[in-house]
């Protein structure tokens, strides 16, 4: 059972966005959860992507990614109509939803698409959301409007000040934070440092800061163990127990350094990939 | 005992020594029958193999396979006991003494039939079974000789009949170990032996027939996981005509048998074919659909219209030591760097095969199992130059197959026992640079019965090693649990059931690792074999409740 991309563009300076058939995934995907898919056949790389939204009616799933590696820029390379072989999911515990009250949900670069579904199932339950996004610049900004739509406040920054307030995320976050009343929850998802960081903006304020993890995944079963991080000082299975974390607790530092651990083969595979597409004139 | 009609002493190695002895073993037999000091002296039959530096280059398949002279002078070696004591050592029960009866008789469509009577898999039993800890320890063959590895060698025999059945395994890739031709061997063997093959005994083996499916009944069996119970509940329901679907996670079907067991001890073609045959029944295979996420149990039964579920998802959730240093770049579960090497290929990274694993020199692996040695002999075919197993008892004490253990030694893998980790030791970018291990002792047995290992206090040392690889086993899958309220667990997480492998919840039967804890393919299979008959009867009952 093969997936064909319904449609797909460039959203952004190597940002990219595509709807794919996934009819089961799209009827049973709750916001919070992640697909694992693998473009083709046997030896190829399975990655997970979150998923940025569903539309059960036409039993299509949106995937938003960011070219970084061979797996994305062979994806990138994709067009409408063409397949992907396996896509699996959904995965993940789904986030947990409740009337919180006031809360802030931080997007950083391609984090907002899978913060997305979560701030609409926020709002839709009756929270006040107040939404940070933020960018290196501004070609790399996505779905502003879309938050736009579900936030009760926005702000939006770019790392460069290109587009709207120069600012890292965190400012503006210590800001949210230093109001009274402060944000009852805070919902955070982007690259690992910034998470990091942003977890050490909410915690002296004392507002509870969930993170979505990012792991190098294998099966997404819990079968390998190969997307573990430390949680509270205890090993967790990101694809089992996650992706979801209460960011106070995580310990980043570790889970960088195992984020590197292929870095140096990945980007040998993507500078083949590279070589390989000008000869075939891609 | 031992008998002096052949020379025991000098192996017999030549192809042309061993016809010679067929031949005469034949006419004997023919001419009044063959004594138990003969078949007692027949050599055990080695079996042909890689050579040890050759392989460790590549993930051929290490064992080769039996010539058909070889399988028939094994056969022979089978007294044919009355009370054959080595079925009772099989989980499966099959009638061993009649399969190898057939084969020294050359009849191997009959042994095949023989065998296939009680086991679905027997290409892969004979190759994976523990078949010294069950059928053959029990062989009067081998307490006759006071050396179980003397006893009839069953799995390997197991194994020459399914292969013979259909030659599905290609010859070895590696140039210049090709196995001797059988069909050649069939001829010569033919034209020596008076009695041996006359034309109309000539094995006409066809492809695998598939096998005969009951007329429809209108009834739908889910089977969750593809693993060898999996694929034997799926096989066993669909021929009794229900409609079946299997439901896998992965992109591949075959279970551990593809992403656990390496290449080199199990040839993916094999799983591959058992699969295919699968489809020709008109099972329907669906992979990347993880029950408990894509669709539960519940939506299964109550929306899909599954009137029968077979849970076979395997063990899950890889142990770790808790100790130091284990969340160190460098360091794997077996489970993960298997799975990476296997179903992922890559083995073939940078050629075709994108998936990245640690271009490990020297490698630590701890644990003394199937999967401890399969992952330090995938290390070695990964390129690592040096390659240590750690295990805190002796060898003695080792579950994996001695046969394992022994091709792991001639790999080079460096046996550290009596040792086991303390901590992992990193440096600054948070890489793995060396195990520090403590010496153990052996204490008094514990309730399994094995030793317990002690250790000794003031003992630690240092190994320098870039990866660590740790192979101490699993606990339960959780995700089922977690998804499908109404089952029962036990406190380690594994699904109970009854004797005819049901579950708490009505119509839902289970099998395999996920009820035994990590156990074996023939165990799996037996489970799902129990279960199939066990999900037939209800639903044949569930569907007379229907008509009336
Ligand atoms: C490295 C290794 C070496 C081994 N060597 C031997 C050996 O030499 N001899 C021997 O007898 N045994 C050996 N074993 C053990 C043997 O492989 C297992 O006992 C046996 O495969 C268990 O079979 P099973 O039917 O429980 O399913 P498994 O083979 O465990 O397969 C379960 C399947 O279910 C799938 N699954 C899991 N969750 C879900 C879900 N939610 N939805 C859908 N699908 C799901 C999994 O992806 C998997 O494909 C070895 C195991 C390993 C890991
Ligand atoms: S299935 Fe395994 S235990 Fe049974 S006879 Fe075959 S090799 Fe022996
Ligand atoms: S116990 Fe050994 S010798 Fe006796 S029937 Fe079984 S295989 Fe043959
Ligand atoms: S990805 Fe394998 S256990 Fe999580």
């Amino acid at each position: 059972m093969s997936h064909k991309i319904v449609s797909k563009r460039q959203v952004g300076e190597d940002v990219f966005w595509a709807q794919v058939e996934a009819p089961l995934i799209a009827k049973a995907r709750k916001p919070g959860q992640f697909i694992i898919l693998s473009i083709d056949g046997d030896g190829s790389e399975r990655i997970p992507l979150t998923i940025a939204g569903v539309n059960p009616g036409s039993g299509t799933i949106e995937l938003i990614w960011q070219r970084v590696g061979k797996t994305t820029a062979a994806l990138a390379d994709l067009k409408e109509g063409d397949e992907i072989a396996n896509i699996a999911g959904p995965l993940g515990t789904p986030t947990h939803i409740e009337r919180f009250g006031t809360v802030v949900c931080v997007g950083g670069g391609i984090g907002n698409a899978p913060l997305l579904p979560i701030a609409t199932a926020l709002k839709q339950a009756g929270n006040r959301v107040i939404s940070i996004l933020g960018a290196r610049d501004r070609s790399r900004l996505i779905l502003e409007d879309r938050f736009a739509e579900v936030s009760d406040e926005l702000i939006v920054c770019t790392d460069d000040g290109s587009y709207r307030r120069k600012a890292l995320v965190t400012e503006p976050l210590k800001e949210v934070c230093q109001r009274s009343p402060k944000p009852d929850h805070a919902f955070v998802i982007g690259p690992t440092l910034m998470m990091k960081f942003c977890c050490e903006v909410t915690r002296p304020f004392g507002v509870p800061t969930q993170v979505s993890l990012n792991t190098i995944m294998v099966d997404g079963t819990g079968m390998c163990g190969g997307c573990r991080v430390e949680v509270d000082g205890a090993p967790k299975f990101v694809c089992v127990d996650g992706p979801e974390f209460d960011g106070h607790k995580v310990n980043f530092d570790l889970m960088i350094k195992r984020m590197n651990a292929y870095k140096k083969q990945e980007q040998q595979a993507y500078e083949e990939y590279k070589q390989h597409r000008c000869k075939i004139g891609l | 005992m031992v008998g002096t009609a052949h020379p025991t002493k000098a192996p017999i190695v030549t192809s042309e020594e061993r016809k010679k002895l067929l031949q005469d073993l034949l006419v004997k037999k023919d001419s009044g029958g063959l004594k138990t000091k003969d078949r007692l002296a027949i050599p055990p039959q080695e079996m042909p193999e890689q050579d040890a530096t050759a392989r460790c280059r590549n993930v051929g398949e290490v064992a080769l396979g039996y010539t058909e002279e070889q399988a028939r002078l094994e056969a022979m070696r089978c007294l044919q006991c009355r009370n054959a004591p080595c079925v009772e050592g099989c989980p499966v029960r099959i009638r061993i003494r009649d399969f190898t009866g057939a084969i020294a008789e050359g009849d191997y469509r009959q042994a095949l039939a023989i065998i296939k009577e009680n086991s679905l898999l027997p290409a892969v039993c004979g190759r994976v079974c523990p078949q010294e800890v069950q059928c053959q320890e029990k062989c009067t063959v081998g307490l006759s000789l006071k050396d179980v590895s003397k006893a009839v060698s069953i799995g390997r025999l197991e194994r020459f009949v399914a292969d013979w059945r259909d030659e599905r395994v290609p010859p070895s890739r590696v140039a210049g170990i090709l196995p001797a031709s059988r069909g050649q061997d069939a001829l010569d063997t033919k034209e020596q032996g008076r009695n041996a093959l006359s034309p109309s005994h000539l094995p006409t083996f066809s492809p695998s027939s598939t096998p005969t499916v009951a007329p429809p009944t209108g009834m739908k069996v889910a089977i969750i996981g593809s693993g060898p119970g999996g694929i034997v509940a799926a096989a066993d329901t669909r021929r009794a005509g229900h409609e079946v679907t299997v439901f896998e996670a992965f992109h591949k079907p075959g279970g551990v048998m593809v992403y656990g067991i390496p290449e080199f001890r199990l040839p993916k073609a094999i799983v591959q074919q058992e699969i295919e045959t699968l489809r020709k029944m008109g099972v329907k295979i669906v992979t990347n659909f993880i029950v408990g996420r894509t669709r539960t149990i519940e939506q299964l039964m109550k929306e899909d219209g599954f009137d029968a579920v077979y849970i076979g998802v395997g063990a899950g959730l890889p142990s770790f030591m808790n100790i130091e240093g284990e969340s160190l770049v460098g360091v794997y579960s077996a489970n993960e760097y298997l799975t990476r090497a296997n179903l992922m290929k890559a083995y073939q990274f940078g050629s075709g095969a994108d998936t990245p694993i640690a271009r490990s020199k020297r490698v630590a692996v701890v644990g003394g199992g199937n999967v401890a040695m399969d992952s330090a002999r995938t290390a070695v075919r990964l390129g690592a130059e040096k390659v240590y197993l750690i295990y805190r008892r002796t060898e003695k004490e080792m579950p994996a197959r001695v046969e394992e253990v022994h091709h792991a030694k001639q790999e080079g893998v460096d046996f550290h026992l009596l040792q086991n980790p303390k901590r992992i030791l990193g440096d600054a970018s948070g890489s793995v640079v060396a195990l520090e291990c403590l010496r153990y002792e052996l204490g008094e047995p514990d309730a399994s019965g094995r030793r317990r290992p002690v250790a000794i206090p003031g003992s630690e040392f240092q190994i320098d090693v870039d990866t660590v690889i740790i192979a101490i086993g699993n606990q339960a899958n959780p995700l089922i649990r977690q998804t499908t309220p109404g089952l029962g667990f036990n406190k380690w997480g594994n699904l109970i059931v009854d004797e005819n492998c049901k579950t708490s919840m009505e119509g839902v039967y289970a099998g395999g690792d996920i009820v035994l804890g990590a156990a074996t393919v023939i165990l799996a299979m037996g489970q799902g074999r129990i279960a199939a008959a066990a999900m037939n009867e209800y639903l044949a009952k569930k569907r007379e409740c229907r008509k009336s």
